[in-house]
């Protein structure tokens, strides 16, 4: 199926994942002060925490561009995993009082248990109707969390987790560097996960799904077994995110189940070029280290001294963030992946597959334009001859 | 029995505003293949378009005829904001659903900071005539007028679309674009023009729905949009996806299960048995309620 198997193994880019990792294992060491980009020096744990941040959710774009990048299910539900990994670990620690190795138990199995219930019900409807269910149901998760049933979740508040059963590693503002340690693990573990099974037979039957899910029909394989896979896989790497930023924050907080959360992932996950594995976590890092960054420079008095036609709107990170999204919609299809991939292609003067097989990085978006044609079907899309074949 | 009557008819008040919402979004997700997200915002924008008036412009108040002014002036904001993103953010994108998804996902999330960045987070009290806060005796039970007011402009506007929809040419365009716009187009007939004037009403509706849900809410606050959007997401789904019948029995249906549900049961579960309808509903019948269309 892949045309460039001998290339990949010479390409310098194959080790480029490992470099970033072993830098960014050893930035803890450095002492380096980055004037505009951060505060304190690179080891101070302010700078620590938010790079942890942005780590953690490179990772969970990750999951999510598996989702939405690789397979083509726009799921507007992540976020219920996300949160159903903090909550469930911040209660098995602080109700249950259980340890941190039972509670990482508990959480994987409602990490497994959760998207397989969901996905089982929404993958039985395709296209903007599996949007739908899936924002509904995780609709339901923030009805939930925000209800405080028998002030088990805090509501509003949100809950601050028991410091007794988390090792004192974990603990602290001194062993803030600790805590970066493990959010860069859990990236790790998921872009291995991820470059692991996108590159299995499963991962090309998932990409066969996103470009055609008839054709895959037609070749006897049945789509919705290998959707519902990557549905809890998702979801499983999603929760595993949510326990880490429970762990990072010291506590859960309602904000992470709602629906801006996820369309959240999604900006990320667009931002950074969907379907392409380096361009999802350079996403999440980004939207995370802006989205935080800004909100320091709306306090700060370089903002605060601008006339209010300039002040009001760059008070709203959010705002900058949704105008910077539309404007990579309309002018960067495909996000920075794909940015980088044309410019390789300028470069090399030919056109070469990106990456290692996957289709060019940032394709994909205008590759599920059919599919949402088609997968809208509910109702309006189904009379309309867009069969791809 | 007065409980049953007062639920009941505020189940329908709740119904109404969903309504408004989803038979924009219904219109705009038939004919033009978007999941408009920035519905939301043009609720936001109504409501908050409103309340400014009512405060600052001359002859524009909170009672009688200076409200319908206001609200005059509200609606006019939001339809002329839906019809700019239509010309210059969705046309440009034509044919393109999924981005044009994500530029209305973009724009929700900008629309909205873009308000709160105005206004603050907190939520304003909105300026309501008087005797939307009063109440009439039905069959015993005090019902608040503002419920009888929502479901009159809600009833009023469903029959407008369908007579609209039925009798016009521009309505008949509209319904075979929904039906197959490909072949509409192949007929020589532009439809994008139609598209501009349905995410134009759509917006007008969400406007309308912003300035009577601060009615029947008493206060606004930038976020409302965004929770009654997803409402009426599943609203539009249930109603199958294009219908404008579909969509006001699936409104209905919605209201009075989420109003009954929430008192009967304990609050919280209305809103959980709306998803649980979806899920059947999906399950029984993947098209939704209607397969047919308007």
């Amino acid at each position: 199926m892949r045309g460039d198997g001998g290339v990949r193994g010479l390409r310098p880019g194959r080790f480029a994942p490992l470099v970033v990792l072993v830098v960014l294992a050893l930035l803890p060491y450095s002492t380096l002060q980055v004037p505009g980009l951060f505060d304190g020096v690179l080891n101070s744990p302010g700078t620590l925490q938010l790079l942890a941040l942005c780590l953690v959710f490179g990772g969970v774009a990750l999951s999510y561009d598996l989702l939405f990048g690789f397979t083509g299910l726009l799921s507007f539900g992540h976020a219920l995993y996300f949160a159903a990994g903090t909550y469930v670990a911040n209660l098995a620690l602080t109700e249950l009082g259980w340890g941190l190795g039972p509670a990482l138990l508990l959480t994987s199995a409602v990490g497994i248990a959760l998207p397989l219930l969901v996905g089982g019900v929404a993958l039985r409807v395709s296209g903007i109707a599996f949007s739908m269910v899936t924002l509904a149901t995780a609709q339901v998760g923030s009805i939930l969390v925000l209800q405080d049933p028998g002030g088990l979740t805090g509501g509003e508040e949100g809950l601050a987790v028991a410091r007794d059963p988390i090792p004192d590693a974990l603990v602290g503002v001194f062993n803030t560097v600790n805590k970066y340690w493990l959010a860069l693990a859990y990236l790790a573990l998921v872009y291995l996960v991820v470059t692991w099974v996108t590159n299995s037979r499963a991962g090309h039957v998932w990409q066969a799904i996103r470009e055609n899910e008839r054709r895959v029909e037609v070749l006897g394989l049945r789509p919705y077994g290998f959707k519902l896979l990557v549905f809890v896989l998702a979801g499983l790497l999603a929760a595993f995110g949510g326990v880490v930023h429970l762990l990072l924050l010291g506590g859960s907080t309602p904000r992470v189940t709602t629906a801006d959360f996820t369309l959240g992932l999604l900006v990320m996950v667009v931002l950074g070029g969907a379907g392409s594995r380096w361009g999802a976590v350079l996403g999440g890092v980004l939207y995370t280290y802006l989205d935080s960054r800004l909100t320091d420079l709306a306090a700060s008095p370089a903002v605060q001294d601008l006339p209010a036609w300039l002040r009001v709107p760059l008070s709203e990170p959010l705002f900058l963030l949704g105008t910077l999204f539309v404007l990579v919609v309309f002018f960067v299809p495909g996000g920075i992946a794909g940015l980088v991939s044309r410019l390789r292609e300028r470069r090399g003067g030919r056109a070469r597959p990106a990456g290692d097989g996957t289709p060019p990085p940032g394709r994909v978006v205008e590759q599920l334009r059919d599919a949402a044609g088609r997968g809208a079907g509910v109702g309006a899309g189904a009379g309309r001859p867009h069969d791809g074949t | 029995m007065s409980t049953f009557v007062l639920l009941a008819v505020t189940g329908l008040g709740l119904a109404a505003l969903y309504f408004l919402v989803a038979s924009g979004l219904s219109l705009i997700f038939g004919l033009m293949g978007v999941l408009n997200f920035a519905h939301g915002a043009f609720l936001t924008i109504g409501a908050y378009g409103t309340w400014w008036a009512a405060e600052n412009l001359p002859g524009a108040g909170d009672g009688g005829w200076s409200f319908v002014y206001a609200v005059v002036f509200g609606v006019a904001v939001g339809t002329l904001v839906a019809a700019l993103v239509e010309l210059l953010l969705i046309r440009p994108l034509y044919e393109r659903h999924i981005e044009q998804v994500l530029v209305t996902v973009g724009l929700s999330l900008a629309l909205v900071a873009l308000v709160r960045a105005i206004w603050g987070s907190d939520p304003r009290p909105f300026p309501r005539p008087a005797w939307t806060q009063r109440t009439t005796s039905l069959l015993g039970a005090q019902v608040p007028n503002d419920r009888f007011l929502l479901v009159a402009t809600a009833v009023l506007v469903l029959v407008a679309v369908l007579v609209f929809l039925r009798t016009t040419r521009v309505g008949l365009v509209i319904r075979a674009g929904v039906e197959n716009r490909s072949m509409v187009t192949a007929l020589g007939i532009d439809v994008r023009k139609a598209f501009t004037l349905v995410f134009a009403v759509g917006g007008a509706f969400a406007a309308l729905a912003g300035a009577l849900g601060g009615v029947y809410l008493g206060s606004i606050s930038p976020g409302q949009g965004t929770s009654l959007l997803i409402f009426a997401f599943i609203v539009v789904v249930i109603g199958g996806m294009s219908s404008i019948t579909g969509t006001a029995a699936a409104a209905v249906l919605v209201g009075l299960v989420q109003q009954f549900a929430n008192y009967y049961a304990a609050s919280g579960v209305g809103d959980l048995s709306v998803v649980l309808l979806l899920a059947v509903v999906l399950l029984a019948r993947p098209g939704g309620l209607t397969a047919r269309v308007a």
